[in-house]
């Protein structure tokens, strides 16, 4: 990865459902610094809004850390959700549109993956779990 | 952040000012389904014109309330959801299947006036 951070990190500690929504509106407004097109800037929003909830619904504690990106001179907003709840046990079947263990609609990790242009899920079960996402102004 | 909720003739009107929580959410399905007997509405508009993420809980929940509410005997249109907002809901995979939407609230009035 050659990708060098611009400025500071942002740091939202998520531990509960108001500090999504303050999540998404600190990476949206990150987002707008950056000069992404209004579509990119709901579509990341969504995105911090569904890994937030994961960890309000899973995990219950947990960081959503936000960054500005440059990769040789092409821009992106890097979003890290981090948390140390009880991981994932099985990494497939929670990638699957419509699978749900919490009675939601199962489609916040396949559909994030779908939003974002770059998507990676490290889990320990046990230990929690760590999603980052990316995506690059076109 | 309560949703104000507006009584216009045979109608409930909803309109979101700003970015709810999940329990604004919750709050506004509950005073819906709730207000839409008590006035003995047969429409009822909700307004999310306001919200620039409307993610798969704020979905479920829009539809629940479309779901109740028609059991209630009533209908509900959900107005002005945003280019940008419809766009990241098909990529999140939500369609919203099911529940009425109109382009605004105009749209939306001329759509109960039809159907309610």
């Amino acid at each position: 990865m050659g990708s060098a951070l611009i400025g500071d990190e942002i740091r939202v500690s998520i531990d509960c459902d108001a500090a999504i929504v303050t999540a998404r509106q600190k990476g949206r407004a990150l987002a707008s610094q950056c000069g992404f097109p209004s579509t990119d800037l709901a579509v990341i929003a969504t995105a911090i809004s569904e890994l937030a909830r994961n960890i309000v619904r899973y995990a219950v504690h947990g960081e959503i850390i936000l960054r500005l990106l440059d990769d040789n001179g092409k821009r992106g907003v890097e979003v890290v959700a981090v948390d140390d709840g009880p991981g994932i046990p099985d990494l497939a079947l929670a990638m699957q549109d419509g699978y749900s263990t919490s009675g939601g609609l199962g489609l916040g990790l396949p559909g994030t993956r779908r939003l974002m242009d770059e998507f990676e899920i490290v889990s320990d079960f046990g230990k929690g779990t760590t999603v980052t996402v990316r995506r690059w102004k076109r | 952040m309560q949703v104000p909720i507006l009584k216009q003739g045979a109608y409930l009107i909803a309109t979101v000012q700003s970015a709810l929580t999940d329990e604004d959410l919750k709050q506004l399905r509950d005073a819906l389904v709730g207000q839409v007997s008590k006035v003995r509405a047969r429409g009822v508009i909700v307004d999310v014109t306001a919200l620039d993420v409307i993610d798969s809980f704020a979905t479920r929940t829009l539809r629940d309330v479309a779901h109740m509410i028609r059991l209630r005997g009533a209908e509900t249109v959900i107005v002005g959801i945003q280019p940008e907002v419809a766009f990241s809901m098909v990529k999140l995979g939500l369609t919203l299947a099911g529940v009425s939407t109109s382009l605004d609230l105009e749209e939306g009035l001329a759509y109960l006036n039809r159907k309610a």
